[in-house]
């Protein structure tokens, strides 16, 4: 458990602060953007809000500057720095895929190897892509009721790790979407014993670093870097996140690498929300997230009553591949009422007018967090409650499994960038894909560049396209034709 | 001096009654309750500043929700009211000796608590043995319930405040899955005259059409109501609200109304063609 003891006054927020002053100055603006508070165009400022319109300015003096941060942007990564109980933090603004990819970019260059687990989000391996650098897979246990994939066992890791010393680094999921923790400490101290980096995936892990009786993040486990997506649990806005650093990294390379490929006209509406979030979860996380997790209890049991379902929890624990469970997630199991989760998400979207964030063969992903109300939840609970009384079927010719062993044949980077054809998905068993196969959401690819196509995976992809999955990453739309390697 | 209570039916309408005093003004875990004292309409409950029900012109609402279903269904012993906090409906049903229990479940405790102080013609009979309150959430509720209830009264606010879950398909599912066989579900439909009141009532007459193999509208005249103007809905697995009425058998028990009769009955059926044309329009969207 983490002591909520930061060594800075965190209910400042510099950006927010300079922005405010700003307002007041009414500065008369001879520069981008174009729509001038926006003036230029009223419709827009209609729909934002002149509040909104008003504060998408462009770098100045007064409010610092996101490539080369000297003064208030400056200041608010050292406050989430010391909040996150970082090293360093970077505030980014392409979402956390800009900051998993720097952080990939950071550690490895082409040629280097990096140790992960193959239920990785899409960013990651996109990151391979760019930088050329070889991954060495580590499959993750698979749940044999659940069919979803867990965390890296440790022993797993230590082979991966006997067998590529010369690997630069070891990527863990902290959590994995459905909330499953790898023992990332005892993952940090093989790493590193080997001389490696290790680096985290938190998109799903804000709240550890604020709540109470969390698993252990990725700082304070020790991992080198972690990317924080503040924008799901951590309640600020879309696209903005953040890249924490440990003792270890140089933050002045750090920064070179994420001035490579990120925007020289950083949103002050992103910046702004990070800097409000940062505080807020400074100040009142511990009582945000303690009721966030009542919830999901309260949830969970509630889901279970109705039979059927299986909303899955700290049950599962099992001291190595299912070494913590991150309890705000709401997972649900949904095989055993003869439906795929996808069917549940497109029924509770459909007939019941509710979102949920993901569903995929077998089970749905309800997404609590800050904002959520009781009422909200008992019409979850509710809807779920009818969904079984009206459409639960048997489950003979179900699928059970979200994960399939991959062969790996070549680098993602070579892959991706070799001369391909396109053939008919249906005559492409035992090639070489060149590119990425998935459903989205969840985003972990079920074929990424270099992976032999096998019919296992043929199976798969037509069971989640009947399924109605929404399916992405290939040139052809349809995804009927599939490029690979000639 | 001159004090006055206004609500706006639309941003652009708006209805104010005089008042004399302020009675009671509580913020509660869910609204803010408030109740006047005025000079045309006696007592007003609002939540949230949207008027609930006066003194003057409540009978109109709780006997058409209570006495519609009641006069149409032979055996109604269970019954299940959501929200009605005011004990309005409650009161008419225990006017029927062959009602066995009514269980009442409001989430707010706070309303219970004003109109027993402030609304004694509304609350005065919660205190019958045959009523069981639950402070609850009503989806929460009823969704244990299977078969259990005869008669389920929907008695809640609009659907655009804490009460919005009560219009939604989910609820209306397990309103029919706590009902008997032969069970009737009664509810609040709104109004359908300002374009934003129409558009929720045509979105649970849907909700309600899909769920239920019987589904009909009826209307009543309700003058501190938006537009004066005010739906119901019968909803129900087998009796027809007009053909399975037995008036004669109602008529015996010698209940003395205000407004429900027999013939109204019929009557409030009847919709005028531009509300029909509305319904039809999502019944047929099915």
């Amino acid at each position: 458990m983490r002591e909520t003891k930061f060594t800075i006054d965190q209910k400042r927020a510099p950006i927010y602060e300079a922005l405010q002053t700003f307002r007041q100055m009414r500065v008369v603006p001879f520069d981008v953007p174009g729509h001038k508070r926006g003036r230029g165009n009223p419709e827009l400022a209609d729909f934002l809000g002149e509040q909104c319109v008003g504060i998408d300015v462009n770098s100045m003096k007064p409010l610092d500057n996101l490539c080369h941060p000297i003064s208030v942007i400056r200041e608010a990564e050292i406050l989430a720095a010391d909040a996150f109980g970082a090293a360093h933090a970077f505030l980014m603004v392409g979402g956390t895929t800009s900051s998993v990819q720097s952080m990939v970019l950071s550690a490895c260059k082409r040629g280097d190897k990096i140790i992960l687990p193959r239920n990785v989000h899409r960013s990651v391996i996109n990151a391979l892509v760019l930088c050329g650098a070889i991954p060495v897979y580590v499959n993750p246990e698979v749940d044999q009721r659940l069919g979803i994939s867990l965390g890296m066992q440790r022993s797993q890791v230590a082979k991966a790790i006997r067998e590529n010393p010369d690997a630069v680094a070891v990527l863990v999921n902290n959590p994995t979407y459905y909330g499953i923790c790898s023992d990332i400490q005892s993952i940090v101290k093989m790493a590193h014993d080997a001389g490696m980096y290790c680096l985290a995936d938190e998109a799903h892990g804000t709240h550890f670093y604020f709540g109470e009786e969390m698993p252990v993040s990725a700082m304070k486990a020790g991992a080198d870097m972690s990317a924080v997506s503040m924008h799901k649990s951590g309640g600020s806005l879309t696209q903005s996140s953040f890249l924490l650093t440990g003792t270890n990294i140089s933050a002045g390379h750090v920064r070179q690498i994420i001035n490579l490929t990120q925007t020289t006209s950083g949103s002050y509406l992103l910046m702004s929300s990070l800097d409000i979030s940062r505080r807020n979860l400074a100040l009142r996380g511990k009582e945000v997230f303690s009721r966030v997790v009542r919830m999901a209890d309260y949830a969970r049991e509630e889901v279970n009553a109705i039979g059927g379902y299986y909303a899955f929890g700290k049950e599962l624990i099992n001291g190595d591949s299912i070494y913590d469970f991150d309890s705000t997630k709401l997972s649900i199991h949904t095989r055993d009422i003869g439906l795929a989760g996808i069917e549940v998400y497109d029924l509770l979207r459909d007939e019941y007018d509710i979102q949920i964030e993901f569903g995929d063969i077998g089970n749905i992903l309800a997404y609590l967090s800050i904002g959520d109300r009781r009422q909200e939840l008992e019409r979850l609970v509710s809807a779920l409650a009818e969904i079984r009384r009206r459409h639960q079927r048997g489950t003979s010719g179900l699928l059970s499994q979200e994960y399939i062993d991959p062969q790996v044949v070549t680098s993602p980077q070579e892959a991706f960038y070799a001369p391909k054809r396109s053939v008919p998905l249906k005559e492409s068993i035992g090639l070489v894909c060149s590119e990425f196969v998935m459903c989205y959401p969840p985003g972990i690819p079920i074929l990424a560049p270099g992976e032999r196509i096998t019919a296992e995976i043929l199976d798969y992809i037509e069971y989640a396209k009947a399924k109605g999955c929404s399916m992405t990453g290939p040139e052809d739309p349809e995804i009927l034709y599939i490029n690979v390697l000639q | 001096m001159e004090l006055w209570f206004s609500e706006f039916h639309t941003p652009d309408v708006k209805h104010s009654i005089r008042i004399n005093r302020h009675l009671y003004s509580k913020q509660s875990d869910y609204q803010r309750i408030d109740i006047f004292d005025t000079p045309e309409f006696g007592r007003v409950l609002t939540l949230d500043g949207n008027v609930m029900l006066t003194e003057r012109d409540e009978f109109i609402y709780d006997e058409m929700i209570t006495h519609v279903p009641m006069a149409v269904h032979p055996n109604i012993q269970d019954v299940l009211v959501i929200g009605a906090g005011d004990g309005g409906v409650v009161r008419e049903l225990t006017r029927y000796e062959k009602i066995v229990r009514i269980d009442l479940v409001e989430m707010d405790p706070m309303v219970l608590e004003a109109c027993r102080t402030y609304l004694p013609e509304n609350a005065c009979r919660l205190d019958d043995t045959r009523v069981h309150i639950y402070y609850d959430n009503a989806l929460r509720f009823i969704r244990r319930c299977t078969a259990k209830y005869d008669l389920i009264i929907v008695d809640t606010t609009d659907p655009f405040g804490p009460s919005e879950s009560n219009f939604t398909r989910e609820f209306y599912g397990i309103c029919y899955n706590a009902l008997r066989d032969d069970g009737i579900m009664v509810n609040q439909q709104g109004s359908p005259f300002y374009k934003h009141d129409a558009e929720a009532m045509q979105r649970s007459h849907m909700r309600i059409a899909s769920t239920f193999p019987v589904s009909r509208v009826y209307q009543a005249h309700i003058p501190t109501y938006a537009a004066g103007y005010w739906l119901f809905g019968f909803a129900s697995k087998q009796y027809h609200p007009i053909d399975d009425l037995d008036a004669k058998r109602w008529s015996s028990l010698h209940l003395k109304t205000q407004y429900y009769t027999t013939k109204l009955h019929v009557g409030a059926f009847y919709l005028p063609a531009f509300l029909e044309n509305m319904l039809r329009e999502v019944e047929q969207s099915q």
